[in-house]
């Protein structure tokens, strides 16, 4: 490439060039006069003999820059510095087109950003694009199959890899959480429990020592090995290189730590990190289980299988998987259901994330809307730099009459746009950083830290340079054909005051106004929702008293307590709990309402006429429950501590329960049954009072049937609990003197997470929090910049026309006429502008019906008021350059003739 | 007959082939054209230049500063391969082009 290579010299050489070219013409004069005086002539005349048969050295020397590949160059600096001082002379035009420019590009920036953070940037792992996921096909609810990432059972998982053929290195994992440390230094640690050929598989370098194998994941393995985490590594243990080979306690498990992970390798889920990987052999009871479906399943594709031809060949082995792994203790009808499950494998290249599917609509919709307000802003842009055209009209056609070429005014006219968007962009790019960074920053709750490597890549800076280039081109090159393509003897006659430019030149004008409007009205109509949506959630009664309410859970598992000293601990913890000063009441419950778990069971009603069952929500709370949540009782009586064991089974029952399944009958005394469970054998309920309806799971929902059970009467006790607590004063000091008690009680018993209550059910609507108020941000914005737009193109017009209305004036045209007149053509436009963003707006809002709540996503009175607002600010903007028309004065007027 | 202007084309040849008998400054491109073509062909003395620039660009030489006989910095061009082989080339059209022509423009009204 000897071409590139010279002219790239020239290029970033350029001094050197000159002085080259100087030095090489001064050598030649230089040789011929010295040859000429050696011929016998006179110095002087020598000299001006040499210089005179060299020929014009400007002109020869622009020849060589252009031959050296520098004249093109040179006219884009001409054209840069012209640019520059153009935009220096108008620093409100500049400013304006660069701000509305870095907010347009910065908004979609971040957001794709985070687009691409979330959902399309590749695992950190050796060629990810072979990586196919395994799993349940069309998984919906029921026997622990859920729509979670995680849904495989390790018996399941074994079958997999044991009779498939489409997958190499076939591994497993899933997540856990546990404790690490004691009493005051306890901490809570996630883990990531890897089958032996993961990190094989994945083809992961340790940092430290080594990474999990095989030989760590023999069943039964006596001894666990562990591979911390990078950032646990530097946070914990202060990035020592002896920490491989040490012991290390986690809750209840002796592991030795082998190695430490490298920092690029934040585990398998997109928006959830590790702190420390386990073999699945160490992982307990669950392993074996064939109803916990708790493992997410991956392998690398063989070569030669494509995703198809994997999902195809699983689906045909799937009979013979699930034959093999029937889960034991179910009713046969769920056993059926379990025969009929099929698995196939998806692409696995960025991971599987909870995150990915609970943001997918949120980030592809509120890349929609930077994306309207991009436009909005471009469009105005583009008006802008028309209407500067139009007042350039005289200098570009007398630069064309003096021979200038279209070509090169097109040139010109597009470095301007070039340089605004370069800067727009720069500076969006700085936007994007920030504003990325506080969208996450609110969307992490205590709960939640969303672990995500926010770094840019060079996908991201593609992306900001494509949206700098394009909206170059939307708003630059129109204007610039436009000019460029004046003639000149036209422009040169015509007088710009009294409105030569002649009205059809307005069209353009017109239509990008009138699309600002649709599109601002599909923005605004969006962000209602949003809003609604939100203030529904908000404002939205569970059914429970939230405030004052804190939750908790604890552990006493190192205790060691045989089974039947379990609940009778619990109720004593329970009553030394209500009887500190802090606490007004306590309960155990094993739902806390609104988190998103949900525990769904068969029910039969006993002895009803009409055979009635269905299935209900089953909740397990000791007696305190009901007076902690506040959920009135509304018939019969609350648990006592008389119902154990020992004493028959009896529930409490909601509202809904009681329309679903005794329609028309006296709840009190009805008996009902549970269906068969692994651990929960068939069992009969007596129910004993009725409460208020509350939500469940989410605040989203339809109210669901649900019976709750006393604690003592679940079938097999556990040795921890969700704890909820109603505090006697202050929330805040509810915390530190629980804390205390359960120290006191045993240091090895383990609280994790006490939390106020309201403070996370208002985290858990996080994300219709952050849409309505980005929708709330995007939307004013759209609509402001199309009333600016409105604003400036109803200016131009008058001020073209203000000749003519001067004359008007003059012969006796009221300033009521006058201003109706330019209103007219205002309301023109915002109107036909609604009529496009109405139906626009019913088109767009289908996209949001899973996002908005209680409110259609077609509801008339949100586009009504939408088209209320937007029509009264658009013609707010028009109304103030139409009053300036009205009160032309005729004879200022027809003076500038 | 004086000097015959130069045909269109024909200074790059002749830059190639100055060259191509040793490195040389521009000065000396011009000297030694003029030697071998024994004055009989005028050149525009600065036209020479932006054909040297062109051919360095295009690859067809190299250049390099060094020293003049007369102890002056001076820019001396030399032919690279890729000029080598576009001399030889345009050497071998211009000779069938010449015969050609000459067998044209001398035919007499017996060989037709």
């Amino acid at each position: 490439m000897p071409r590139l290579r010279v002219l790239m010299k020239n290029l970033f050489r350029r001094g050197a060039f000159e002085d080259q070219m100087i030095d090489e013409v001064k050598f030649h004069i230089e040789s011929r006069a010295a040859d000429l005086i050696r011929s016998g002539m006179r110095p002087d005349e020598a000299a001006r003999r040499a210089r005179l048969e060299f020929g014009g050295a400007e002109g020869w020397k622009e020849r060589m820059r252009e031959a050296g590949g520098l004249r093109w160059i040179d006219a884009a600096r001409t054209d840069l510095r012209y640019a520059f001082r153009t935009l220096r002379k108008n620093p409100v035009f500049a400013s304006v087109a660069i701000l509305s420019l870095a907010l347009g590009i910065g908004a979609n920036t971040a957001v794709f950003h985070l687009v691409n953070v979330v959902r399309l940037r590749a695992l950190p792992v050796a060629n990810p694009a072979q990586l196919a996921t395994v799993r349940v096909k069309d998984s919906h609810g029921g026997m622990g199959v859920n729509s979670h990432p995680a849904d495989m059972t390790y018996p399941l998982f074994e079958q997999v890899r044991e009779r498939q053929q489409a997958l190499d290195g076939l591994f497993a994992w899933g997540h856990g959480g546990a404790a690490i440390g004691d009493g005051a230094n306890m901490r809570m640690v996630r883990l990531l429990w890897v089958s032996g050929e993961t990190f094989r598989t994945l083809g992961i370098v340790p940092e430290r020592g080594r990474l999990l194998t095989p030989e760590d994941d023999r069943r039964g393995c006596a001894r666990a090995t562990a591979v911390l985490s990078h950032s646990l590594w530097q946070s914990q243990f202060g990035g020592r290189d002896d920490i491989v080979g040490k012991p290390i306690t986690i809750f209840m498990l002796q592991a030795d730590v082998v190695g430490v992970a490298p920092p690029s390798f934040f585990g398998l889920e997109v928006g959830r990190a590790f702190d420390i990987a386990l073999p699945l052999c160490a992982s307990g009871p669950s392993l074996d289980a064939r109803n916990v479906w708790w493992l997410s399943v991956f392998g690398r594709l063989k070569p030669g299988w494509t995703i198809d031809r994997a999902s195809a060949h699983l689906e045909a082995i799937s009979p013979g998987l699930f034959e093999a792994t029937l889960p034991t203790g179910y009713a046969p009808s769920s056993v059926d259901k379990y025969k009929t499950l099929r698995l196939e494998a998806l692409p696995g290249a960025n991971g599987i994330s909870a995150l990915r599917q609970a943001y997918d609509t949120s980030l592809w919709l509120l890349l929609a809307m930077t994306g309207a307000v991009l436009l909005v802003a471009c469009a105005n842009l583009a008006n802008l730099t028309l209407a500067r055209a139009n007042a350039r009209a005289r200098e570009f056609a007398v630069r064309l009459a003096l021979g200038a070429s279209r070509g090169r005014l097109t040139r010109q006219l597009l470095t301007e746009s070039l340089v605004l968007s370069a800067l727009g962009t720069l500076f969006g790019l700085a936007l994007a950083q920030t504003l990325s960074g506080l969208i996450v920053d609110f969307l992490r709750t205590s709960n939640d830290p969303i672990p995500l490597d926010l770094n840019m890549d060079g996908r991201v800076f593609a992306f900001a340079a494509a949206l700098g280039i394009v909206t170059c081109v939307l708003f630059g090159l129109t204007a610039a054909r436009r000019s460029a393509f004046t003639n000149p003897g036209v422009a040169l006659k015509s007088d710009t005051r009294s409105g030569g430019a002649g009205r059809e030149r307005f069209v353009f004008q017109r239509v990008l106004v009138t699309l600002q409007i649709a599109a601002s009205l599909v923005l605004i109509v969006g962000a209602m929702l949003l809003a609604q949506t939100f203030r529904n959630l908000v404002t939205l009664d569970p059914g429970f008293h939230t405030e004052g309410v804190l939750t908790a859970f604890v552990n006493f598992a190192r205790l060691g307590l045989p089974p039947e000293r379990r609940q009778p601990f619990m109720q004593q913890f329970l009553d030394r709990l209500e009887a500190l000063p802090e606490v007004e009441s306590a309960a155990t419950t094993t739902n806390i309402p609104l988190f998103g778990s949900s525990w769904t069971m068969g029910v039969r009603i006993l002895g009803a006429p009409v055979e009635r069952r269905g299935s209900s929500k089953i909740t397990f709370t000791s007696p305190g429950y009901f007076r902690t949540m506040r959920i009135p009782l509304l018939r019969g009586r609350e648990f006592t501590i008389k119902d154990d064991n020992a004493s028959g089974g009896v529930a409490i029952v909601n509202q809904t329960f009681i329309q679903q399944f005794l329609n028309g009958m006296d709840p009190i005394g009805q008996v009902f049954q549970t269906g068969q469970e692994p651990g929960y054998p068939v069992a009969s309920y007596e129910i004993v009072g009725v409460v208020a309806d509350t939500k469940y799971s989410r605040l989203r929902e339809d109210i669901r049937p649900i019976a709750f059970v006393p604690a003592a009467q679940a079938p097999s006790p556990r040795d921890g609990a969700a704890i909820v607590i109603r505090a006697a004063g202050a929330t805040a000091v509810v915390p530190e003197a629980v804390r205390r008690l359960v120290a006191d009680v045993d240091s090895r018993a383990a609280l994790g997470g006490i939390s106020v209550y309201d403070t996370q059910i208002r985290e858990t609507l996080v994300q219709e929090r952050l849409m309505a108020a980005l929708s709330g941000f995007f939307g004013p914005l759209a609509m402001a910049i199309a009333a600016i737009g409105l604003y400036g193109l109803v200016s131009y017009i008058v001020s073209t026309r203000y000749h003519e209305l001067g004359v008007r004036v003059a012969l006796g045209a009221t300033r009521a006429s006058v201003l109706g007149l330019v209103l007219r053509q205002s309301i023109t436009l915002v109107g036909c502008g609604l009529v496009i963003g109405v139906p626009a707006a019913l088109i767009a809002t289908r996209w949001m019906t899973s996002l908005v709540f209680d409110v259609s996503p077609r509801d008339l009175r949100t586009i009504a008021a939408a088209v209320v607002t937007l029509a009264a600010v658009a013609i707010g903007a028009a109304f103030i350059p139409a009053r300036r028309a009205a009160s032309v004065d005729p004879i200022v007027a027809l003076r500038v003739e | 007959m004086g000097n015959a202007e130069l045909l269109p084309g024909t200074l790059d040849l002749l830059i190639l082939k100055a060259v191509s008998l040793g490195p040389l400054h521009g000065y000396g491109v011009l000297l030694r054209i003029q030697q071998i073509t024994q004055g009989a062909l005028t050149i525009e003395q600065g036209a020479l230049y932006p054909a040297l620039y062109r051919l360095e660009k295009q690859g067809m030489l190299d250049a390099d500063w060094g020293t003049s006989d007369n102890n002056r910095r001076a820019r001396f061009y030399r032919l690279t391969t890729a000029g080598r082989r576009q001399l030889r080339d345009h050497t071998e059209t211009w000779n069938r082009t010449v015969s050609a022509m000459s067998a044209a423009l001398n035919a007499k009204p017996e060989e037709v």
